[in-house]
């Protein structure tokens, strides 16, 4: 009989467990072969065909705890569908969009309040850019406060940085347009992004398999955040082309009230986008990252040998200076993403290699422009702004180095992949730190000039 | 006897890597083993073992690839590591450190720490 009867219940198992994203095409297959094995055993010991089967399904566990157990290791999985909490969100998730948008609410009025009360009360020209992400990036943490049930403490503890900061840079004495007051509007939003990692992670900042997440979701936000404001971006060009012929409706003004508001909101909806729509993003950002990661590839290394042979390294200007650090900041961004959206169990491919590339050119080009302002500084004395950006090009050569002579041992067999993404979740604390402390510490350092 | 669920799974991560240790093997084999150890009684539903694998894995501790069994059968079989290798002697040194512990107080001279400092 038997065996075609088994095959189909076999298929129907296998066809039932692979429903759960968190369990894969191989791990199925493995379980598979351990099924095949324990019936096998079982009907060598005299069991009939069907019962064998019964007890070996048995064997291997409720369907729930296996999944679990599986989501649980692979968190970039769980991630697909929060298998876990999947008791508490399904119930939940129907209205899950009620809650992100009261949440973007709150952040246009807080800004576009702003906005009104700067233009009519407040002299100070920078006021409302500095204070930009202190209006909008509460509202964003208190959405995953909520979203993640933190307790009282866990609420206190996300709101304190967001006061300090708020203080620091509201008291500080600027000196108008200042190098510093232009640092701490930059280096700002950063720290306070580092910030809505707590609530995030839901308090858990410690595990690097949660920081790992909050990395893919900083990536995946930025996506949908992207494509909100080309979305937006269209609609506000196509209502200018049909409402400015009519001349009734002044449409600067709209956009002033339109925008901020906007661009407030769409900080949390493209995070409830990211937590709710996670298949969309999820099948789009892999896509993005082997398209860019190659092209950057391709370009650092062609720009390091430019450099390096023309022997422009020696004279990079100021504006060439702060390019450099963007675009080494965005390849860095890139390798973590990139990183946190690979499956961690797989060797290593050519999209290491190809990674390793990017890296090490990254690299190269950090090592002229550190030369380059250090015989700069040597000449003329530190500035904010050198001060500023050798710190970063510093903590950038620390983190690129470590991650390229990593890549290597891992493209070459002789580390895990785990030891590579551990020392990325490791070392982010050190950026969230240098970007706190070019937000309170360099200011009075520097007098604040 | 009913061993507690966090005494289990406690001690999954040193037993895996101890059978590992003695050779490559894949999953079935390692459960057939962990009951055989324990006469049965670390009973562990299978399911738990396979995450498990895969962590070792992750973190480096274990090898693993699809190949044919002797009966034609394809199976994942998993090597322990050099890392893997280092892990369980950390490992062994913590169990024995918590067993001379219960050893002491409990004072018998057949306790579980004497076996375990021998073998």
């Amino acid at each position: 009989m038997k065996v075609d009867h088994l095959e189909a219940e076999i298929a129907e198992w296998r066809a039932f467990v692979g429903q759960d994203t968190a369990v894969e095409e191989r791990d199925l297959e493995e379980l598979e072969a351990h099924l095949r094995d324990q019936v096998a055993d079982l009907e060598s010991a005299g069991l009939a065909c069907d019962e064998a089967f019964l007890v070996a399904v048995k064997r291997l566990g409720s369907l729930d705890d296996l999944t679990r157990e599986f989501a649980l290791e692979h968190s970039g999985r769980l991630w697909r569908q929060l298998v876990v909490s999947a008791g508490i969100e399904s119930e939940s998730a129907d209205r899950s969009w009620i809650e992100a948008l009261l949440f973007a609410i709150g952040a246009a009025v807080a800004i576009q309040s702003a906005r009104l009360a700067w233009e009519f009360l407040i002299d100070d020209s920078m006021w409302l850019g500095r204070n930009a992400s202190l209006l909008v990036l509460p509202f964003l943490a208190g959405y995953f406060a909520r979203r993640r049930r933190l307790t009282l403490s866990g609420v206190f503890l996300t709101g304190t940085p967001f006061v300090l900061a708020a203080l620091a840079v509201n008291l500080f004495p600027f000196s108008g347009g200042s190098a510093t007051e232009l640092l701490v509007a930059a280096h700002l939003p950063v720290a306070m992004w580092f910030v809505v990692a707590y609530p995030y992670t839901g308090g858990d900042l410690r595990s690097h398999q949660r920081r790992m997440d909050f990395v893919r979701f900083t990536g995946e936000w930025f996506i949908y955040f992207v494509l909100l404001a080309l979305g937006g971006g269209v609609l506000m060009g196509l209502t200018a082309l049909i409402l400015e012929p009519t001349g009734v409706v002044n449409v600067e003004r709209v956009f002033e009230w339109v925008l901020p508001s906007g661009a407030a909101g769409a900080v949390v909806v493209a995070a409830w986008l990211v937590e709710s729509k996670q298949r969309v993003v999820e099948n789009m950002a892999p896509v993005l990252t082997t398209v860019f990661t190659p092209l950057f590839a391709l370009m650092l290394a062609g720009a390091s040998v430019v450099y390096a042979t023309s022997g422009v390294g020696g004279v990079f200007d100021r504006e060439l200076l702060g390019v450099f650090d963007a675009l080494m900041v965005v390849v860095l961004g890139l390798v973590l993403y990139g990183m946190s959206a690979r499956d961690s169990s797989a060797p290593a491919g050519w999209m290491d290699r190809i990674q390793l590339i990017a890296v090490s050119s990254a690299l190269l080009l950090d090592v002229m422009v550190l030369g380059s302002m250090i015989s700069r500084i040597g000449d003329l004395g530190f500035t904010p702004n050198r001060t500023a950006a050798l710190g970063l090009n510093v903590l950038l050569l620390v983190s690129l180095g470590r991650t390229a002579w990593l890549s290597i041992r891992f493209s070459s067999n002789q580390a895990a992949f785990h030891r590579l993404e551990r020392w990325q979740t490791a070392y982010l604390p050190v950026f969230a730190v240098w970007a706190g402390a070019v937000v309170i510490i360099l200011p009075p350092f520097f007098g604040f000039s | 006897m009913q061993i507690d669920k966090d005494l289990v799974a406690a001690s999954a991560t040193p037993l895996v890597l101890a059978i590992l240790a003695e050779g490559e093997s894949y999953g079935y084999a390692i459960m057939k083993r962990v009951r055989e150890l324990s006469d049965g009684e670390l009973d562990w539903t299978d399911g738990m073992l396979y995450p498990l694998l895969h962590r070792l894995h992750r973190l480096g501790y274990v090898t693993r690839d699809w190949r044919r069994s002797p009966e034609g059968r394809r199976r994942r079989y998993y090597a322990i590591t050099d890392e893997g290798k280092a892990a369980l002697v950390d490992h062994r040194r913590q169990w024995l450190t918590v067993a001379h512990a219960l050893g002491d107080i409990w004072g018998g001279a057949d306790l579980l720490p004497f076996a375990l400092g021998r073998s």
